[in-house]
This record gives C-alpha cells, structure tokens and sequence, in this order.
C-alpha cells in the first residue's frame, strides 16, 4: 500500500487546449512539496484537477491518494477521502456562517445517524483559531464575505486544520499575505506537518518557503516538471529566475 | 389528465406528508357547485339564515367574476371548478382530547407531530382535516381570561356578537374571485377573540390538512385582538400528493384594535398539485401592529398577498415573506400596504428562491395618499436563482402621493454561482447540501424571524427540497 498522492502522466485541458502535458509528481506522507512555476505553466491547473473542477478533463494518466483513484469521485468525494485544497480565491457564501459551514463539512464526514458533537466542536474550533490570531467574530460572519485578503487565507488554513486533510494543496497561499499575515500561515501549515499527512504548495515567491520549509521542490513548466530539487533550488529559483531551466531540455 | 409539468413536479419527494387514508365520509356536497351546495352545506352546519344568505350571494359574485388572468397566471384556467367536492367531512364534531379523535385521523396529525408539537410549546391547537376541524383545544388559563379559539361554524353561531361585526367587512366577497368563492362554501378555520389586554405567551395553533382528492378547502379565519393585546398564530398545512389538482382557497381577516399586536405565521407545504389560492388582509387601529411571516414551500401554484390596511394613526404593518419554487411549480406572492392614516408604517421583506424551472413572482403594492403625512415604507425583495432555465419577476407598484413620506425600494437577483458549489464540494458537502446551504443561507436572516420550531422546520423543508432538486 502506497501511502503518497500520486500523479502519473496527467493530461488535461480545459475548453479544448491542453495545459498539462504529462506531469508526474509524488508526494509521500510525511513530506512537504513545493511547485514552482512561471505564470501560465499550469499551476493553478493542477490544483483544480487534484480537486475534480468539472471545466478541467482529464484526457490521460491517474492521480492517486494513497489507493484511492481520485479521477473515479466526484469532488466532495475526494474531500472526504482526505484531500484538500486551500484556493487562491477562496469564495464568499451569503448567509452561511463560518462556524455553519465548517459544522456542516464535518457533518458530511460522519456515518448517517451521528451528529457533530456541538460543545466539542466548538472548543476545538476556538483553540484552532487562537492559534491562527483570529478573533471569534469571524465564526458568527459569513465565511469569506468582506474579508480582506490576509483573512481569507487564514480562514482556508482555519478549515484546514478543522478537517485535518491526508493530503493538502496550498494554491498561492503567499499572495496578497503581509509578512506578519505570512508567518502566521505559515505556523498553521508546519503546526499541521506530521508524518501522517503531505503537502504541495504551489507558490510564484520563494518568500512563503522561508517560513514552510520544503523537503523537495519542483519546477512546473508548460505542463510539466522539468525540473526536481532540494529546499535550496528555490532560492536558486529566485535568484536566477526561470529561464536557465526552461530553455533546457526537459530533465530526464 | 396532468400535465407534464405537474406529473414531473409529484415525482419529486415533497415531505412525509404524502399519505392518506380511505375515504368514508359521512357528509359529502358531491362535485360541483350551485345552490345546492350552499344549501347542503348550510343545513349540516345549522347555520343561521343571513349566513345562508350571505353564501348565496357569495356564489353570484363568484360566477359574475371572470378569472383574473388578464394579470394572473394562465395556469388558473386549468381548474375545473366542476371537478372538485366542496365539503368533506367525517361527521365529527371537534373535540378536545386526542382519544376521541377518529383513528384514521388521528394517525395523520399524529405522524405530522401535531399533539407532540402541542405539549411542547403551543397554546392551543386546532386541526382540521378536509372540511371541518376534528380536534380543538386551547389551554384552560386561556379560556378563563376569555379567549376564545374556535372554528368558524361554533364561532358565528356561538359568538354571534363578538365575530359578526367584522366578519367579511376586513375582505369583502367581491374582493377577488377567489374571496367569493370562499364566502360561498366556507369551512373550519379559526375564530380567534383575545380580550383587552390579554398577551398570549404561546402561540396558537391551526393545522390544515386535505386528505381527500379532488377535493377542495375553503377555511375562513378571522382573528380580533381587541386594545391592548397580543396574540401570535400560526399555521400549517399539508395535503398527500393526489394525481388531480386539489383546490385551496382561504379567507384570512385579522384585526387589531387599538395598541394591539397580531403575528400570523404561515409554513405552507401543500403537495405539488394544489392550487393554493389565498386572500389575507389584517386592519390595524391606532398604534396597532399587524406582522404576517408567509412561508411557501409548496404547491402547484400559489397566488397570495397578504395585506395590511393601517387605519389608525401610528399603525405598523409587517410582510416577512420566503417563497420556493421548484420545477413545475409557481410562487406568486408578495404584500399589499394600504397607509390611510398619518405615520403609519410598513415594511416588506420578500425573498423568494427558484430551483430548476420554478418560477416565483413577487407582486407589491404599496399605496401612500396625498393627504396623509409621516408615512413609511421599506421594500426589499430579493430573489436567489439556482439554475439557469429557473425564472423570477418582480412587479411592484408603490404609488405615494405628497411629499411628507418616506419610502425605499430594492431589489435584487443572484444566482448560486457554479464556484460557490465547487468551493463547498471542495469542503466535502454533496452538491444537495452545498445547496440547501446557500439557500438557507440566503433566507438566514428572515428565518430568524420566525419562532425556533419553526425555524427548525423549514431548514429541513428546505434542505428536502434541494436534495430533491438535484443529481
């Protein structure tokens, strides 16, 4: 049994043109990944086909978590198998209470006929949020509706940590963070690191990988990982941009 | 025949509700309506001549009045008024305790929740079942500070005094066609009378239930809540899912006497073959406050607009209003605020959702007089689109003359986005609960409004309708 999410020659496009081109990547329980890649290399791609977006079709190749043939669930399917995904642009629900909406997803991972222990539930859930700096209004606000930017991305990491995940993609966490906004983020994420769970953050910056230090790093371009390294590739990364490695030949 | 769209519409599961029992009814005015009828119906009920008299007149107004479809939905011709049995009823009188409620129906409001719903918060509580109410009962402390909560035949012969003075003087016969045809064969509903200054803490309860096919209803209630007092009603109803249309067609008065308050909450669930016509206006005296929260859920076509006529200085009156439409259905609601009197106040809030072909209509009309001064009102109505064949319009009319008033309007329509779902899936809640969600969110703020068992019950509701709704 393999305990990593894996994904093998992966082809998908979305209104008919290709922007993944074969990737293959592995990231094993216990390791955090990074993905770095110039804009419009597939980045965000990658994550929304992780989660089943229904505008990506996969034309080629498998992504499994652990045993599990992600490409066979329907997206809510997936999270409940353990996948996660923390957006970009994470979006507003009207009406729909944060503490709502994290009781309903926990909800959805319990048998028929068991019901969320509210008291429990609670408790876990302002802990949760002290470690992240935030204050308990935001479980009486609507989830997403007019937080700033820094608040968003710090209530996907909230949900995260809710739902405790096998796996977790973090899609450009970094942008639109402050650094203070940034560091608490980033002591969510490596509070979350154990050897039971893996990472693959998709970042532009290196600056995110200061604070959640990789074990390796890839390279995305065009579709593909072209590219695979240590922690220091990405301050190479930054340092020398992209071009020495795109105008290679793909790695072997 | 049904038509597709009602065919398509029973085939989504509307709610436990959708069972019945065989019919054996001791008292049947058979199908169609003329003289007879009223005649039938009026002997039965012993009634006294002038209502007799006042039914009759009723049905030449109903046969003079052509349907309103010049505005209204076409869907109205599809009701054959010759089709349908106007008064059903098992020969019970109602009665007070459960155990002599005939077993049949006493099963259906037990598997309702009725007498549980009864110990737990309410009281008082009428259920009718077809035609007339088979049980009644209000708290004996009620009674002894001279409420009285009864259905229309006992209140018109028992309490001529207190209920005739404003009996059809709040909505007159002629009102609508619909009006008319409940002033001919009127039956059950409540008759409420609360004294001066009596609060009632709990509310009253009435529970309307159709079990018959091709059968129609025609409550009539009227509320009197004289100075000084409160009183909050509410009502339910079901029907079981029948292949022909069922008819229901109610009067509801209220009035509110000087300092009175009134809250009349409904939660309508009528299966998806019930025309649901309702005429609902409340009167409200010198500093009264009249507050309808309207619920529909059901139903094949519901026409209703409550409506409140403040009459006296500094009277308020209230629409809270939630209306679904799933496929094959149409929710055609909204409020009507008449001000005829200085600084009277009104607020509507209507909110209504359309899921796959439903289709939800709001009609407002507010009318504001040039001579009156310190009027206001406050119009907000909000639709939620969840697919992209759903429909939704708005038409409202608020006429104000003079220049010493206040009013404001708006307006609003959203749709569930595709990436809201997506982001709540990505969470892990199917697709039916990512949209009972949103839709429950989108109500969030008028459900609050209505009492916590209430609230409770239409979350469910609601979450059973969007489960139906999709996959």
């Amino acid at each position: 049994m393999s305990q990593s999410l894996r994904i093998e020659n992966l082809h998908a496009s979305v209104d008919g043109h290709e922007i993944l081109k074969g990737l293959s990547l592995e990231v094993p329980k216990g390791e955090v990944h990074a993905i770095m890649g110039p804009n419009g290399s597939g980045k965000s791609t990658l994550s929304k086909v992780i989660a089943g977006h229904e505008d990506y079709v996969v034309t080629e190749g498998s992504i499994y978590l652990d045993d599990v043939n992600l490409l066979e669930l329907e997206v809510d399917e997936r999270s409940r198998a353990g996948f996660f995904l923390a957006f970009q642009y994470p979006h507003e629900i009207p009406g729909v209470t944060n503490a709502n909406f994290l009781r309903a997803a926990r909800q959805a991972r319990l048998p028929k006929g068991e019901e969320v222990d509210a008291v429990a539930f609670y408790r876990e859930m302002y802990a949760k949020m002290d470690q992240l700096g935030m204050d308990r209004k935001f479980t009486g606000r609507s989830v997403n509706e007019g937080f700033s930017g820094g608040e968003k991305k710090r209530n996907e990491i909230l949900q995260m940590m809710m739902l405790e995940p096998k796996y977790a993609v973090l899609d450009e966490t970094d942008s639109g963070l402050d650094i203070d906004a940034l560091k608490i983020v980033a002591q969510g994420v490596n509070a979350m690191r154990s050897p039971e769970r893996g990472f693959l953050i998709i970042t532009h910056y290196q600056r995110l990988l200061d604070y959640i230090v990789p074990d390796v790093v890839h390279v995305l371009h065009d579709g593909r990982i072209i590219h695979t390294g240590g922690k220091e590739l990405a301050y190479e990364l930054e340092e020398k941009g992209y071009d020495w490695i795109t105008k290679e030949p793909a790695a072997a | 025949m049904p038509d597709s769209a009602t065919l398509e519409a029973v085939s989504i599961d509307q709610d436990e509700g959708n069972f019945s029992y065989p019919e054996d009814y001791a008292h049947d005015a058979g199908y169609g309506l003329t003289e007879k009828t009223i005649d039938y119906i009026s002997e039965i009920k012993g009634e006294a001549e002038w209502i007799r008299e006042f039914r009759k007149r009723a049905l030449r107004v109903f046969n003079d009045k052509p349907m309103p479809t010049h505005w209204a939905s076409e869907d109205l011709n599809n009701i054959v008024f010759d089709n349908i049995r106007y008064y059903l009823a098992k020969g019970q009188r109602p009665t007070r305790s459960w155990d002599e409620v005939p077993d049949d129906v006493k099963e259906t409001f037990e598997r309702l929740g009725i007498p549980e719903k009864e110990r737990k918060y309410l009281a008082g509580v009428e259920a009718q079942f077809d035609s007339e109410a088979a049980y009644s009962n209000v708290k004996e402390e009620l009674t002894k500070e001279g409420v009285i909560f009864v259905n229309s035949t006992e209140g018109l012969r028992e309490h001529p005094e207190v209920f005739r003075p404003w009996f059809g003087k709040v909505i007159p016969t002629g009102d609508n066609k619909f009006s008319a045809l409940n002033s001919a064969v009127f039956s059950g509903g409540s008759f409420i009378y609360v004294p001066p200054g009596v609060k009632v803490k709990h509310p009253l309860q009435a529970y309307f239930r159709i079990n018959a096919e091709n059968f129609g209803q025609f409550e009539r209630t009227l509320i009197i809540v004289d100075e000084g007092a409160e009183v909050t009603y509410m009502e339910g109803c079901t029907a079981p899912k029948f292949e022909t249309a069922t008819l229901h067609s109610a009067v509801v008065e209220l009035v509110a006497m000087k300092d009175a308050k009134i809250q009349y909450i409904t939660v309508q669930n009528w299966s998806n073959n019930v025309f649901n016509l309702v005429t609902k206006r409340g009167l409200a005296h010198e500093n009264a406050e009249i507050r309808w929260i309207d619920c529909n859920i059901g139903s094949r076509l519901t026409m209703k607009y409550p409506g409140v006529i403040m009459k006296g200085r500094k009277a308020r009156g209230e629409v809270i209003s939630i209306a679904l439409a799933n496929d094959g259905q149409h929710q055609d609601t909204g409020a009507k605020m008449i001000h005829a009197a200085d600084e009277t106040t009104s607020n509507i809030v209507a909110k209504s959702i359309s899921v796959g072909r439903g289709r939800s209509t709001y009609r407002g009309q507010v009318h504001i007089p040039r001579h009156l001064k310190g009027c206001r009102n406050n119009t907000e109505c909000d639709a939620l689109l969840i697919n992209a064949n759903s429909r939704t319009d708005t038409y409202p009319a608020i006429t104000v003359r003079g220049n010493q008033h206040a009013t404001q309007h708006e307006a609003s329509v959203s749709q569930v986005s595709e990436d809201q779902i997506f982001y709540m899936k990505q969470r892990g809640l199917s697709e039916g609960e990512a949209m009972s969600l949103s839709v429950n969110g989108f109500v969030n703020d008028l459900v609050r409004e209505f009492p916590m068992e209430y609230s409770v019950e239409l979350k469910r509701l609601i979450d059973m309708e969007m489960e139906g709704s999709v996959g």
